[in-house]
């Protein structure tokens, strides 16, 4: 079971409140967590990851463990902690704008 | 008793505002969608109840929301639009060849005769429709796909297509204008499109006459007399006679011809209105003095109304989307500002009130008549 925290407005989009919970299949990466957090919720399609080419847009940051894994490869292994449960896998917007 | 119900889109959510139809008192309603940019929302004509908003985010990107009840409630609908085809370059601020990108939708336009059917206008540049209570979009690809696309530039606003007029007499027929690249028209229902900008003169571009690269910021029509547009630019309003052929200046008497907003009145066609803005650069009332001119004779001869409105220390904008009418008897105007009033007159604009003084800075303001 993976732990996924989104940010405010998209929990309101997806009508959720708190950590949302994942079955992921396989490998789980942050494309294994998103495309099973787009399956769940197909509203937050192109809300985190542009619908044409996939990236990650450029205001979000994925967090796990105290670390930024934004800039590792979608196909990556997250942290055995992610990939156990024991630690959710962060999905944060930037503190910009006004 | 009729009543109006004014849909208002700002910078941090959307607002319904609804009268009966004396407009004096005002029941406020929202934010709705709070925290997000609405730049438009507007409603079926034929399902009054059945609206469509723009909400987009720079964190989040684009959504769009759908009520059937009158913006009591609202679902996400659909926010995937992907240009048709390989989507090929457009000119970038320092003239090279910039790669089409979807960045958000600045208007929606509702069909006439199906509430299933909208049309967006996009920035960078395109239309797409939705047959399907904005589930699924498509892109309406002859526009972008004309020979000019290639020299379309972007405003200092971005590229974006801001209004969708479709003609009530000849559903085939609509119009759009883009910024900076100009009016365009579809005779077939979208599938082939001409630029439709000849007259317009444009000094800020290298031709000031080309066919294409003028920032039209506005374009308005009567119900009853769909060839007769008129037309904010950049700087100057103009006036069609012949569906967008050929265009005449008739700024006239305006104290500036620069602006955004342009209307017609619901019940005189030849009764039209804009809010001159000082430029360039500063885009906010000369002498910060809020006026809205007025003129009853299609252009040329203006007159400034001013009651009710701030005649002092006023420096806000009215963006293009942000001005509206109603159809009562006695015809409404409203327009919301930069600075969060929304203003309204009941009386053809001769007097002026705020039904909100505070909002976040206004994106657009539509107006529904209720009956």
């Amino acid at each position: 079971m993976i732990r996924v925290e989104l940010p405010a407005h998209l929990r309101t989009l997806a009508g959720v409140s708190g950590e949302v919970t994942l079955e992921v299949e396989g490998q789980v990466t942050q494309r294994t967590v998103l495309d099973a957090l787009e399956a769940r919720y197909p509203v937050l399609q192109g809300a985190i990851r542009d619908h044409v080419t996939r990236k990650r847009r450029p205001f979000l940051r994925f967090f796990a463990c105290q670390e930024d894994l934004s800039h590792n490869s979608p196909d990556a292994p997250l942290p055995d902690e992610v990939a156990a449960g024991r630690e959710p896998f962060l999905i944060i917007g930037a503190i910009a704008g006004g | 008793m009729s009543g109006v119900r004014v849909l208002v889109g700002t910078k941090k959510g959307a607002f319904i505002l609804n009268a009966d139809g004396k407009r004096e008192k005002w029941d406020v309603s929202g934010p709705f969608l709070g925290g997000w940019e609405i730049y438009h929302l507007k409603g079926s004509p034929v399902e009054p109840d059945r609206l469509y908003a723009s909400q987009s985010s720079g964190w989040f990107g684009q959504q769009i929301q759908r009520s059937n009840d009158g913006g009591k409630t609202w679902e996400p609908v659909g926010n995937k639009f992907v240009y048709d085809g390989v989507p090929g370059t457009h000119q970038w601020y320092d003239g090279t060849p910039h790669p089409w990108e979807f960045k958000r939708v600045w208007h929606l336009e509702p069909s006439l005769n199906d509430p299933d059917t909208v049309y967006a206008g996009v920035e960078d540049a395109a239309m797409f429709r939705s047959t399907d209570g904005g589930q699924n979009w498509q892109e309406v690809s002859g526009l972008r796909k004309h020979g000019s696309g290639p020299h379309w530039t972007p405003g200092a606003g971005g590229m974006c297509l801001h209004t969708i007029l479709i003609d009530p007499t000849h559903p085939d027929r609509m119009y759009i204008a883009i910024s900076a690249a100009g009016a365009f028209r579809t005779d077939d229902g979208g599938t082939t499109w001409r630029p439709i900008n000849q007259g317009l003169r444009s000094e800020h571009i290298p031709d000031p006459t080309a066919e294409v690269g003028h920032c039209v910021h506005r374009i308005a029509m009567h119900r009853s007399r769909p060839k007769v547009l008129f037309m904010q630019k950049h700087w100057d309003v103009m006036r069609s006679d012949d569906s967008g052929d050929t265009w005449q200046e008739v700024s006239g008497n305006l104290p500036t011809d620069f602006g955004f907003p342009i209307d017609v009145h619901a019940h005189e066609p030849e009764t039209i209105y804009v809010v001159p803005i000082k430029s360039d650069s500063e885009h906010f009332p000369p002498e910060g003095k809020l006026r809205v001119y007025r003129s009853r004779t299609g252009g040329n001869e203006w007159e400034a109304l001013t009651k009710g409105l701030p005649q002092k220390d006023c420096y806000v904008n009215i963006l293009r989307d942000a001005m509206s009418v109603d159809s009562l008897d006695s015809c409404g105007i409203y327009f919301g500002t930069t600075g969060g009033q929304v203003y309204a007159s009941a009386n053809a604009g001769d007097s002026w009130a705020p039904i909100v003084r505070d909002l976040p800075s206004v994106l657009s303001v539509e107006v529904q008549t209720l009956p």
